[in-house]
């Protein structure tokens, strides 16, 4: 097989540099970047957690007092959650997934040397770890982190006087999203390009992997949605500093009348949620893409309805665009197009339901194996259907008059945004981890994590649904005040003692991570005996990807148990090739 | 059913039919088929340079867009005021300064200049290939500074921006007066950030020539931000209709 | 590792599915004439939607184990998928879905589409941070005007929201800090807030709308049992969030007229 799968052509340029700095910091290799990505998004994800942790502890125990952080009070507790809320969104959603193993495996998948505009790539990252130290310095200020929620709405947002951390600490917030957006436009332009321009011979769109779909489809709602969002950061910096009345109205704060007038709070949540819906694409896509490719790689089988599976999550980025009000029902905008944005809602629905059945079919008739990339991604099906169905509930403006703001809508957004995209980007981590660090991890121990997690997850947000039904509003750092709160205490005590629990697996994960790239089992160049073009190149990939070689494409992404093919694979580049049935 | 052929060699790939009937490797149904590896040729790199700012560009013209429909609603939207208990317009029409027209035509005389630098360089580009061949010259070509020229009224244009600033200042319209004047001061603003992250290319693209550096890389750069430069003049314009017309 | 999954997804899937259909947590009970349309589509709903998520989990447990790899399994099916199979399931989720919510949508035109009758008690409720404030216009049936510059929160009652004294209108305004509504009777609330966004949510009413500053919301609904039932704020609106709380106290009307006077009577 070895180098006959490619078309001999000898490499030019493109030498790897030699410098720590220029290898490992500075560096253009879209590899190298991908895991400077990975790996911000990493310290991100446990940074997030721990916040989390804090949040859950306050609610059970308002009083009690932590080592070196001491009791957490109501506002901290509002800080924690923006900054938890924020954090997880973009630099562990929006980082891992697109910028770290979409950086990595894109070029590779398509069989190009690197990105398109490599220095552009490697600006991407620094000024994404820029606006994540900006974040975190949001914490050292005085007055500390912003308690806006990740949402951010003015007037709140956009008045110094309106709680601690809306000073200094709420200009560093916008001002690390405005640089996140920068980063983001950045990144996007380089996969577009990448995708449209630098597929190596053969390979059609229509061939192309669907975790290439999905990142492809991701940079362009990225492209579309992270610019209105820097807009409206600027705006909202604006009427924060320089006295602006774009989102502010005539308001009295503290007992001060506020030096704005005639603004409009809407305008913000529109501007917001015109972004932050296709955000929540954003982060669940690239993970559809992946868990197609394992469902399919691990079941032996092709992806049931490859095109089906591309035009719904074109259709999904398309409509994306087209529901934001659905985050405004109760917010005083008309109810006509509440109306209307509910029935684009609905129809949303249903390229994520033929997803589902296009993964249920693939692994109907299939010969599953169960290494733990398939494990989560086995769940990250279960995960997405669990909090997709709670979808059709949120959409129908009637039924948000009781649920909307509740913790029937953190439920849901944490099953099917959060905890979806992160098991996407842990099978993402099994999968490839042979890939990048040339070794194999370590199979119990993934296995346990998965327990942990999957069951975890499940015991955390599966009972926010039961809350929010109840009538408990999001946001609550304290259940003393309302009095139909107090029967629903032994629930949140339930779900924080989950969150010990799941928190603690996620240490498995860490050193498992850590471990197997030193110890783990030497892998082999395909170990998973997938069809992609990255294995078929060496492990870890060489600095050109190929060592000096283009792939030419010959078949489609997921060709398995080929009948009449020697083995129950047909890799993308084998000239032998699968005639049409 | 689907069955396996052994028979087709890799010499002849195109007689190969994948299933859906794709014919794998052609034209124009794959990627390119330029083996682009390491330094891909001139040609290619132009179109993805292109390619690039093309998308670029429409990252551009979201945040444009997005301004432009809070301009709208903004605008038009009446709030309430609790004084009155009356929904209350607080929109005051500016007069925008005249400098703004003299402003316009300046960029867009350095859009032709830009044009001109465009093609002078890309000349270059194609006759440097010729004139490598030992043995050619084709001459001295005219040197008018194009690149000089554009730069130098790029820089006109933005501090005939920021006069025009302190002109709506000098007549009582500050950033948070109205927030028609918000947004004046925001459009172009933004706009001139832009304009001047093309002036620095044009510098970058100078600096390369001074250095003598590849005329194909400077070309491109050339290229790019030419077209760029058309889009904010293009920009301008828009901006200008939104303020004049949309007041 | 497939019987584990399958029993898991099996066990997760039951669990959840428990407490739906026990109503362990469920919503309060309603007591507005909305209620029982909003309870009704919500059931629909959920029925639909637990047949969906039972269904597709049973399924993906099922198939996990019974396709899972082992000597004995025949070769995987070499299939790239079915277009009848596309189009049908298309076909069905985009009926469910949309049909699912046109029906919701008429109990939707009459609680947001429809201004509130002409008998209905109006009632304005300020938000600021961190109490709900309510105005009745009393016999005159006018709300006298606020002005923000008299706004003072500490002083509490009409201080609170800058009620102008000196307006003939707002001589018989009444101020609370409780909310008195007479059953069976439609109540308008004109929603308003003082500094930030604040959202009025009384969940036995069905009730939700937030209160944006800058806007003067219009809203109704009508109680229909008598009782007290609490009003939170379901809008991130500051370090007190947790705690904007208030009364609502749905009493006779003959009740309401004896509240209503007796306050009539303090403010002279």
């Amino acid at each position: 097989m070895a180098t006959r799968e490619f078309a001999a052509h000898e490499s030019h340029a493109h030498a790897a540099p030699q410098g720590f700095i220029r290898k490992w910091v500075f560096s253009l290799d879209h590899k190298v970047i991908g895991l400077q990505y990975y790996f911000l998004a990493l310290t991100a994800v446990f940074v997030g957690m721990f916040l989390s942790l804090l949040m859950r502890i306050h609610l059970i125990w308002p009083s009690v007092a932590l080592p070196l952080i001491g009791e957490i009070k109501p506002e901290t507790y509002l800080s924690l959650l923006t900054m938890h809320g924020t954090i997880m969104v973009f630099f562990v959603l929006t980082t891992a997934p697109q910028g770290g193993f979409g950086n990595y495996f894109l070029p590779i998948q398509i069989g190009a040397a690197d990105m398109a505009f490599p220095v552009l790539n490697m600006l991407s990252f620094w000024v994404t770890f820029l606006a994540y130290l900006v974040m975190l310095g949001a914490f050292f200020v005085t007055g500390g982190a912003p308690l806006h929620g990740w949402t951010g709405y003015p007037p709140l947002s956009a008045l110094p006087s309106a709680g601690p951390g809306e000073g200094l600490g709420a200009d560093l917030w916008v001002i690390s999203i405005a640089l996140f957006c920068i980063g983001a436009l950045m990144s996007a332009l380089n996969f577009i390009t990448t995708t449209l321009d630098m597929r190596c011979k053969g390979m059609s769109l229509m061939r192309m992997p669907l975790t290439c779909w999905a990142w492809f489809i991701t940079a362009i709602l990225g492209l579309l949605a992270f610019g209105v969002l820097f807009s409206a950061g600027i705006l909202l910096l604006l009427d924060r500093n320089v006295g602006t009345s774009f989102f502010v109205p005539l308001v009295t704060v503290n007992g001060q009348l506020a030096a704005h007038k005639g603004g409009s709070p809407l305008l913000w949540q529109h501007l917001f949620w015109f972004f932050g819906h296709p955000e929540v694409y954003i982060a669940i896509v690239p993970a559809m893409g992946l868990c197609s490719q394992l469902v399919s790689a691990f079941s032996r089988k092709p992806i049931f309805g490859y095109k089906a599976m591309v035009y719904a999550m074109l259709s999904i980025g398309l409509l994306g665009f087209m529901v934001w009000g659905h985050h405004m029902f109760m917010s005083g905008m008309s109810p006509y197009s509440a109306f209307a944005f509910s029935v684009m809602t609905m129809v949303i629905g249903v390229p994520s339901a033929i997803k589902t059945f296009n993964w249920l079919g693939t692994l109907w008739g299939g010969r599953i194996r169960f290494s733990s990339p398939m494990l989560f991604a086995i769940g990250f099906v279960s995960m997405f259907v669990s909090g997709g169905i709670s979808g059709p509930f949120l959409a129908q403006p009637v039924l948000d008059i009781p649920l909307h703001d509740t913790y029937f809508v953190t439920g849901h957004f944490h099953l099917i945004m959060g905890v979806a995209s992160i098991f996407g980007i842990f099978a993402a981590t099994y999968y490839w981890f042979p890939k990048m660090f040339g070794r194999m991890m370590n199979e119990s121990l993934a296995r346990w994590h998965f327990w942990f997690t999957f069951i975890g997850a499940y015991a955390i947000f599966m009972p926010m649904h039961y809350l929010g039904m109840a009538g408990h509003p999001r946001r609550y750092s304290q259940l003393t005040e309302l009095n139909y709160l107090h029967a629903l205490v032994p629930l949140q005590k339930f779900i924080t003692y989950a969150a010990f629990v799941t928190i603690a697996g996620q240490f498995i994960f860490l050193f498992n991570l850590f471990w197997s790239m030193k110890f783990g089992k030497k892998a082999s160049d395909n170990p998973w005996e997938a069809t992609t073009l990255e294995w078929t190149t060496a492990t870890p990939p060489p600095h050109d990807n190929f060592g000096g070689h283009t792939p030419v494409v010959y078949n489609g992404p997921y060709e398995y148990s080929v009948p009449g093919a020697p083995r129950d694979y047909v890799m993308q580049t084998d000239p032998t090739t699968v005639a049409a049935h | 059913m689907a069955s396996f052929t052994t028979t087709v060699s890799i010499s002849d790939p195109s007689t190969v039919l994948g299933r859906n009937d794709i014919p794998p490797p052609t034209r124009d149904g794959g990627g390119d088929d330029h083996f682009d590896y390491g330094s891909p040729d001139f040609p290619v790199r132009l179109r993805r340079a292109r390619l690039g700012l093309a998308v670029g560009v429409t990252g551009i013209v979201m945040i444009f867009v997005s301004f432009t429909s809070a301009y709208l609603v903004r605008q038009g939207l009446p709030t309430l005021d609790p004084r009155t208990d009356t929904l209350v317009h607080d929109w005051l029409p500016v007069q925008l300064p005249r400098l703004l027209l003299i402003n316009t035509v300046v960029l867009l005389i350095s859009s032709v200049t830009m044009e001109l630098a465009r093609r002078q360089v890309a000349r270059e580009a194609t006759l440097a290939q010729v004139t490598s061949i030992p043995g050619v010259s084709l001459g001295r070509e005219d040197k008018i500074p194009w690149l000089a020229l554009t730069v130098v009224l790029g820089l006109s244009f933005l501090t005939g921006q920021w006069m025009a600033w302190r002109e709506l200042a000098a007549s009582g319209f500050y950033v948070a007066t109205s927030p028609s004047s918000s947004f004046i001061y925001l459009l172009t603003g933004m706009h001139g950030l832009h304009l001047l992250g093309g002036v620095f290319a044009l510098l970058a693209a100078g600096a390369a020539s001074l250095l003598r550096r590849p005329v194909e890389s400077r070309s491109i750069v050339l290229d790019v931000t030419g077209w760029y430069w058309h889009f904010m003049a293009f920009l301008w314009i828009y901006i200008l209709c939104l303020l004049e017309f949309a007041r | 590792m497939g019987l584990v999954l399958l029993i898991i997804i099996w066990l997760i899937t039951l669990v959840s599915t428990y407490f739906f259909v026990a109503k362990t947590w469920w919503l309060p009970v309603g007591a507005s004439a909305a209620a029982a349309g909003i309870d009704h589509q919500f059931a629909t709903t959920y029925i639909l939607m637990g047949i969906i998520f039972v269904a597709a989990q049973v399924f993906l447990g099922l198939f996990v184990w019974k396709y899972r790899d082992r000597d004995s399994a025949a070769k995987a099916r070499y299939t790239h998928g079915n277009n009848t199979l596309e189009i049908i399931w298309t076909v069905l989720t985009f009926i469910l879905f949309v049909g699912l919510n046109l029906m919701s949508s008429s109990i939707w035109a009459s609680e947001r589409f429809r201004p509130a009758g002409p008998g209905a008690l109006q009632v304005e409720v300020t938000g600021m941070q961190f109490a709900w404030y309510f105005r009745y216009a009393g016999p005159d049936g006018k709300f006298g005007a606020t002005k923000p510059e008299l706004i003072d929160a500490s002083a509490g009652g009409e201080a609170a929201i800058g009620l102008d004294t000196t307006d003939a209108a707002s001589k018989d305004d009444v101020v609370t800090g409780t909310m008195y509504v007479p059953v069976n009777r439609e109540v308008e609330l004109i929603l308003r807030a003082q500094d930030v966004i604040h959202s009025f949510f009384v969940p036995a009413m069905r009730f939700k709308q937030d209160a944006v500053p800058g806007l003067a919301i219009h809203m109704h609904f009508t109680p229909i049992s008598i009782g007290d039932y609490e009003i939170a704020c379901a809008e991130l609106c500051g370090l007190g969030h947790y705690k904007m709380h208030g009364m609502l106290k749905v009493v006779s009307q003959a009740e309401f007229d004896k509240w209503l006077a007796a306050r009539e009577a303090e403010k002279q």
